[in-house]
């Protein structure tokens, strides 16, 4: 070689330059202590979504968060704190820790590979250097033979050497499952990401708010909230429809102890009954329809100027445990004229109201203590005016737009809240009338499909059944040398931190030589090559 | 007497029991002098600190070696009968609201003294541990105990979402492992206190509170490995305990993993443990940071317990607490 190079010769040092500067980053992101720095700081980067709402849990509550702090919330809203666990910051972290796990795992999948096919290695020639040496005595007869048959009973892997000099060794060793239940344990993490991922691509959910007596089929339009994966197309969802036919909501001293729902579902022409409740969903081909709350509707009956009637099924949202409930009537069609078609003026009628399950007239309490219909009221307040629903901005069914109120739009009927119980009416001052026919019940149902939930499930049990073996399996070696001079000697030495060797060493030599006697005192030394 | 009489009986008789068992053990730590060596399974390795810092402790204790064990082992048979009366009590809860007793916060919270109380018997019973030890222990399950009063409910009726045969599958692997973990947050502690208390001595400064209680420990190597083996044993069954309220919540809420605020923090404390393990095998500062990791572990699963049912709403919030 010539101390001057040419540029040929200077490029394949650059190139080499190159590849050991990303050799070095790649060691940097495989090493252990990366992947430390790197869990904890997903469990750091996780807190912020038990801190903040979420969207993905509740919209409703973050849009509440920024009613209240309108001047932080958007700050707070473009770090994506309202988003974590689909923000960039916790994906580069989960990221970067796959990518150091697949680093980590894929070279010890070859070493174990190899490991599992190579042979067992010979013992060290000073064999006194290892953590757990015996010198047999000559009458402690040692046969190879017998060696050979305890180690393959105890299911040791043995590798039996003769050397020139006439020495013996059979190398033996155990305990390879728990690096095949620690690369399954890393493996199935990366497989409980694919699913996770399938899952986000490729599940859909709607929630339906369905009262006694109501149907609804599967399409989008029909729910009341509704999330697509990226992968999911609209049109192709399954075809069925769901009929709530009585709902029945079971309570002891107050609180609720049981919901069921008397379904009735038509899937592919075929029709069945299901007793769907918390805990027992209803699966229609890999599709799940979940119970998950349960809520009043109240059924109102509005007579007009004219005596037209209208009748109403409303629901109302709950707003406590008692199910103390919120929600609204609206009549945006009343007060026309049948023989004309004329409209009257402030036609509009809308009641804010609250409906209370069991209302106690003793106490100055509007508000009850007890979920059950035991006194059900509505406590109303009356507007009319223009109710605003024909602007086409979406509002909210369980109040009567603020708005309207506020601009003079809507004027409010009565001073006082009016309190009515089922049978009773209100009057309004135009001889107009509500009245309260009763209280039915909805059930809130999610409809979900879920394709990546199975995987996840079996990432998971394929978790499970590598981490068992990976923590419990100790990994140990074990030699016996025959040495020329007549000479027997035993080691032992812990692949693993485990106690215990020097016993399990004592155990096994004594079975393969009868006159063993261990030593009183045992060398407390914890040998560990890791 | 009703059954709710009688199950609260029982338990204010567990932290009575208890406490009498503390400080039975407190005497046998104090005054048998000849512990550290009687110990097994924990022989120091080290044990210089025993002869030189021994002598400064004056030779006339009020109470003989021989009494002290005595106590010591009085403070054992109390712990099993305290256990047996904690037992009792949830047993006693069971049988009057004819439920499984893991409804709510309180039943959770002595449901996890249990299960550290047992593990803990079970390692005395091995000889895994010197029993003067329990001094620790039970301490330590007594403060939970203590800290439940707080949240005490009334036992009612169970929500229609936690009745389900899994409430007995995840609540028991939560409450296991809360429990294993417990102690073995104990170990952790212990090992770090002894660890600087050799460091000191072998450094020559003076030993101050709260350093002067490690004297008596077992060899910290010893310790240190104790709480790897503890958390080893309760890492899977916390893995299994989180897949078992997985499948749970996908039957109850429809979906296998909401990140409710409970799920968060059952993830965070999942992934520090898990990086508790890790550290272990990393290299000696990182095997020397580990422990830290092992109590930051433990204070993630008591923030889980109390501030998250308290503070935080969430998929987790029943009855209140």
């Amino acid at each position: 070689m010539t101390a001057t190079l040419t540029p040929a010769q200077r490029k394949p040092k650059a190139a080499k330059r190159f590849r050991a500067f990303w050799r070095r980053w790649w060691h940097q992101l495989t090493a252990m202590r990366t992947a430390l720095i790197l869990l904890l700081a997903l469990a750091l980067a996780a807190i912020p979504g038990s801190t903040f709402p979420q969207r993905s849990i509740s919209t409703v509550d973050v849009a509440g968060y920024f009613d209240e702090h309108p001047d932080l919330a958007p700050w707070l809203d473009r770090l994506w704190a309202f988003d974590v666990y689909t923000s960039p910051w916790f994906s580069a972290i989960y990221l970067l820790l796959m990518v150091s796990l697949v680093g980590c795992i894929l070279p010890r999948l070859n070493v174990h590979w190899k490991a599992l096919r190579a042979k067992v290695p010979d013992a060290p020639a000073r064999m006194s250097i290892l953590p757990y040496h015996r010198v047999l005595d000559p009458g402690a007869d040692a046969n190879q033979g017998r060696a050979r048959a305890v180690l393959k009973q105890q299911r040791w892997r043995t590798a039996v050497r003769e050397h020139e000099d006439g020495t013996v060794v059979i190398a033996a060793e155990k305990g390879y499952l728990r690096e095949t239940g620690n690369l399954l344990f890393h493996t199935s993490i990366i497989f409980i990401l694919v699913g996770v991922a399938l899952g986000s691509l490729m599940s859909w959910y709607g929630n339906r708010i369905l009262s006694e007596d109501k149907s609804y089929c599967n399409n989008l339009q029909q729910y009341d909230e509704y999330g697509l994966g990226a992968w999911v197309d609209e049109t192709a969802l399954p075809q069925f429809c769901l009929t709530l036919n009585a709902f029945d909501a079971e309570f002891t001293d107050g609180g609720p102890t049981a919901y069921d729902a008397d379904v009735t579902y038509e899937a592919d022409g075929e029709t069945g009954e299901y007793g769907l409740e918390v805990n027992h969903p209803l699966n229609i081909d890999g599709t799940n329809v979940f119970l998950i709350g349960h809520g009043y509707t109240a059924v109102v009956t509005y007579t007009d100027r004219y005596g037209q009637t209208q009748t109403l099924h409303q629901e109302f949202l709950s707003m406590d445990a008692a199910l103390n409930s919120e929600g609204a009537f609206k009549f945006p069609d009343v007060n026309v004229d049948p023989e004309t078609g004329e409209v009257d003026e402030d036609a509009e009628v809308g009641f804010d109201a609250i409906l209370v399950p069991t209302f106690d007239d003793s106490t100055a309490m509007l508000l009850g203590t007890d979920p059950e219909l035991n006194n059900p009221v509505l406590a109303l307040t009356a507007y009319t005016g223009d109710l605003g629903l024909g602007d086409g901005l979406p509002e909210s069914v369980y109040s009567v737009n603020e708005d309207q109120i506020a601009s003079g739009e809507l004027e409010q009927v009565n001073d006082d809240v009016e309190v009515i119980g089922v049978g009773d009416s209100m009057t309004l001052p135009d001889g107009t009338t509500l009245t309260f026919d009763g209280v039915e019940q909805y059930a809130v149902l999610q409809v979900r499909h879920d394709p990546g939930g199975p995987v996840v499930l079996a990432g998971a049990v394929l978790l499970l059944l590598g981490l068992l073996p990976g923590l419990a399996v100790r990994r140990r070696r074990y030699w016996i040398r025959w040495n020329p001079d007549g000479t027997v000697e035993t080691a032992g030495l812990n692949r693993n931190d485990f106690d215990g060797l020097d016993e399990e060493c004592d155990e096994l030599t004594a079975a393969i030589a009868p006159g063993f006697e261990p030593p009183g005192t045992h060398t407390d030394k914890s040998g560990s090559d890791e | 007497m009703t059954g709710a009489e009688a199950a609260n009986a029982l338990f204010v008789a567990t932290i009575l029991i208890y406490a009498a068992a503390m400080f039975s053990y407190a005497v046998e730590y104090a005054f048998d002098k000849r512990a550290p060596k009687r110990a097994k399974a924990l022989v120091a390795v080290g044990g210089a600190s025993d002869t030189d810092t021994s002598a400064d402790v004056a030779t006339e204790a009020p109470i003989s070696p021989a009494a002290a064990r005595g106590a010591g082992r009085l403070g054992l048979v109390l712990t099993f009968l305290g256990t047996a009366a904690l037992a009792a009590s949830i047993v006693t809860r069971v049988i009057y609201t004819g439920r499984w007793p893991w409804g709510n916060m309180f039943e959770y919270t002595v449901g996890v003294a249990l299960a550290g109380m047992v593990t803990w018997l079970w390692l005395v019973s091995r000889g895994s541990v010197p029993r003067r030890l329990g001094l620790f222990a039970t301490f330590a399950v007594t403060m939970v105990l203590g800290t439940s009063v707080r949240v005490y409910t009334e036992a009612g009726p169970l929500v229609p979402a936690l009745d389900s045969y899994w409430i007995i599958i995840h609540v028991t692997a939560a409450i296991a492992s809360s429990g294993i973990l417990l102690i073995g947050c104990v170990f952790a502690i212990l090992h770090l206190l002894k660890r600087s208390f050799d460091r000191r001595v072998s450094d020559g400064k003076p030993i101050r509170f709260p350093l002067n209680i490690a004297e008596r420990l077992p060899d910290a190597t010893a310790l240190e490995r104790l709480t790897f083996k503890i958390h080893v044993f309760a890492f899977p069954l916390l893995t299994f305990g989180i897949i078992a309220g997985s499948v749970w919540a996908h039957l109850a809420w429809g979906r296998y993993w909401n990140w409710d605020p409970k799920e968060v923090w059952a993830f965070i404390a999942w992934v520090v443990y898990a990086a508790y393990l890790h550290a272990r095998v990393s290299g000696r500062s990182a095997k020397a940071n580990a422990p830290w990791l092992a109590i930051l572990g433990y204070a993630v699963m008591l923030f889980n317990l109390t501030a998250v049912n308290l503070v935080f709403s969430g998929l987790h919030s029943y009855a209140g607490v």
